[in-house]
């Protein structure tokens, strides 16, 4: 065992890139919860945006063109969900999970002849001057424009969920949709297009894995980040900093755990590689104690009778 | 303008109606599906359903049909009480392989010792494995409120990584010239969950699938505890005012279908599969929460659900090995069913009516 190997200003850099498919996702259905909706399908996009990114990256040779593969196909998967639970009006925990489901077997169909290809690399943004600061600068200074991208739609959804009307809106959508209906905002609306900001987000997350974490593809490669995601939000009190937070600490114990097999702890690699779940339950079990902050109409069918 | 009227009572006949309307809905789309991939699509579907039953090799493919439909039963019996209650366990795939790890290692524990006793003591091991598993998020709700949809699921992959662990260390084959896996069970007669009647596919599995039917059908209709579920479910203000203990539920729920789900993986082990290995587990415990919707969660529902799911996964295998189908598009296939279930599940609750425009 050499714990000497490991060198910190890489880990740091490392847990950057290992908590942005987390942060991307868990912000985007941090603005669904906040509209009142439940998806529990954040596992299903995920995986349909890391193949769909995946393939037209592949096929066009242009990384950002995946990018918005995955934003649509995460969004289009959505729509499924939009479907059943805001027009069907199906049970939102039901209708999610088939989400996930019927996303994991589809991306494994559509994944087929990918298997062990090479996508583009997007390359990492090397900012002047900035990146040459010694410690700071690989730290903070050199990853890919998507790490950035996350960063900013965090600090975008904490001010238009503070500052705007939009943001006041959804809120209130999520606080009391009967309130809401009756002040004349279009309930079903504004919850759909938050869905579908959910279903990009989670898109994006899931081709960040495939395109610049790992990077390839391989069947049900998000293995369970959807559902930390899930966890992540509750951590995060639905708090868009929290999330953040939240973010970089799974992925520092994601990291580091890898790092330590690597290095050749005494402990299993099986036990180590489940510690993240652990971690999850765990803190999860510390922060359900306040539910104060939840929206109030959380996965409550919201139903216009007149 | 088509407005949405919501039924004073869910309607009986639709109820009944939309597990085949989805089945029907399924077929067509996924025929789409399988014309898209370039199979024709009738000759697909034909073969899911009617080769397994009916075909020339039906002979083999009917005890198939117990070993396949067993384990989603019993997992989506188990699944169908907390969802009844508003209860989610959707981590049934770790207790699956937690019932495995238990009931094989008990097992282990006897080799070579024959006697009538090793089964049995596997099975209550099996049980208590997928019960503990269960336990934990059931515990963790009632003392702290802490969420069992993620719970449950985290726990999935914390029994893969057990499983890992366990096959390539802890019961590992001594004599399996280093391969990862344990002893086959199969080949030790004490252990051995063997075909009660040879080449009918029955064993104690199909068995415990069948009582556990009966057993939730006399539970949800003739008792109290099953009346408490059922309340909690559709009225749970009134289940409030009624007296209905939710902690004593939530334990009940969990971990009946996590005692449920493990005795699943614990037959699975000892019988058709025969040893523990990293890729022991198939996803039964995820397939199951689709037999459990698609059942109605009603026991005699699932039974059937059940049945039908174990006909897409054989005729998928028969696909795949006639036709060339992969294996993602069964996946994909039952996936669908799921969405066209809760889709077509709106006319059960609402009336569709179209509604002149008003005027003010």
């Amino acid at each position: 065992m050499d714990l000497g190997e490991i060198n910190p200003v890489l880990l740091v850099a490392s847990l950057m890139v290992a908590a942005t498919p987390l942060l991307l996702a868990a912000i985007g259905e941090l603005v669904v919860e906040k509209a009142g909706v439940l998806n529990l399908g954040v596992e299903g996009m995920m995986i349909v945006g890391a193949i769909s990114g995946f393939a037209i990256s592949v096929e066009t040779g242009s990384p950002w063109l995946g990018f918005i593969a995955a934003a649509i196909g995460g969004a289009v998967l959505s729509l499924l969900f939009v479907l059943l639970t805001q027009f069907a009006l199906a049970n939102q925990v039901a209708s999610g999970l088939a989400l996930t489901l019927f996303g994991l077997g589809f991306s494994a169909l559509m994944g087929q002849s990918y298997v062990g290809v090479k996508p583009p690399s997007m390359g990492d943004i090397h900012i002047p001057l900035l990146s040459d600061i010694p410690v700071i600068g690989p730290i903070l200074f050199q990853h890919d424009p998507i790490l950035y991208l996350g960063i900013a739609l965090v600090a975008a959804v904490w001010a238009t969920l503070k500052y705007t009307r939009v943001g006041l809106i959804l809120r209130a959508v999520g606080e009391n949709h009967d309130a809401a209906h009756a002040l004349g905002y279009k309930v079903i609306k504004i919850r759909i297009l938050a869905i579908l900001f959910g279903g990009a987000c989670a898109g994006l997350g899931g081709a960040y894995i495939s395109l610049i974490r790992v990077p390839q593809w391989t069947e049900g490669m998000t293995a369970g980040v959807g559902w930390i995601a899930l966890a992540l939000v509750v951590f995060a009190s639905w708090k868009p900093w929290r999330a953040l937070l939240g973010a970089y600490l799974f992925g520092g114990i994601t990291v580091l755990q890898l790092n330590l097999q690597a290095a050749g702890v005494a402990i299993p690699v099986e036990y180590l590689a489940m510690s993240p779940y652990i971690i999850t339950i765990l803190v999860l079990v510390i922060l359900s104690a306040d539910k104060s902050s939840a929206p109030a109409s959380l996965g409550r069918i919201f139903h216009a009778s007149h | 303008m088509i407005v949405l009227e919501k039924r004073p009572q869910p309607s009986k006949a639709w109820s009944y109606a939309t597990p085949l309307v989805a089945v029907l809905a399924t077929m067509v789309f996924g025929g789409i599906l399988f014309a898209i991939l370039g199979k024709n699509p009738i000759q697909a579907i034909g073969t899911i359903f009617w080769e397994p039953l009916f075909g020339e090799f039906a002979f083999y493919y009917r005890p198939q049909l117990l070993v396949k439909g067993a384990p989603l039963v019993l997992i989506a019996i188990g699944l169908s009480l907390g969802f009844r209650a508003g209860i989610w366990n959707i981590g049934a795939e770790g207790q699956y392989i937690m019932g495995a790890i238990f009931g094989a290692a008990a097992g282990l524990a006897f080799y070579p010792l024959d006697a009538f006793y090793v089964f049995p003591i596997m099975v209550i091991a099996g049980a208590f494995g997928g019960w503990l598993w269960a336990a934990i998020p059931a515990f963790l709700k009632v003392r702290f409120g802490t969420n069992e949809i993620l719970v449950s699921l985290m726990l999935v992959y914390v029994a893969e990584q057990m499983l890992a662990s366990v096959s390539l260390g802890l019961l590992k084959n001594p004599e399996g010239f280093g391969f990862p896996g344990s002893r086959n069970l199969q080949s030790y007669e004490s252990a051995h969950n063997a075909e009660l009647i040879v080449g009918s596919g029955m064993h104690w599995g199909v068995v415990s699938a069948l009582i556990a039917v009966i057993f939730a059908y006399v539970l949800l209709n003739r008792h109290m505890l099953g009346f408490h579920i059922r309340l909690t479910g559709e009225a749970p203000r009134a289940a409030k005012f009624a007296g209905v203990n939710p902690a004593r539920l939530i334990l009940f729920c969990l971990g009946m279908s996590g005692a449920l789900a493990g005795l699943a993986g614990m037959f699975e082990v000892s019988g058709p599969s025969g040893q523990v290995s990293i890729d022991f587990n198939v996803g039964y415990g995820f397939t199951a929460i689709i037999v459990a919707f698609l059942g109605r969660l009603h026991p005699v529902g699932i039974l059937l659900a059940g049945g039908l799911m174990a006909l897409t996964y054989i005729g998928g295998e028969i696909a795949q090995s006639q036709l060339g189908l992969p294996a993602a598009a069964i996946q994909v296939f039952q996936g669908m069913l799921l969405f066209f279930l809760l889709a077509f599940d709106l006319l059960t609750n609402y009336r569709i009516r179209a509604a002149r425009k008003e005027v003010a």
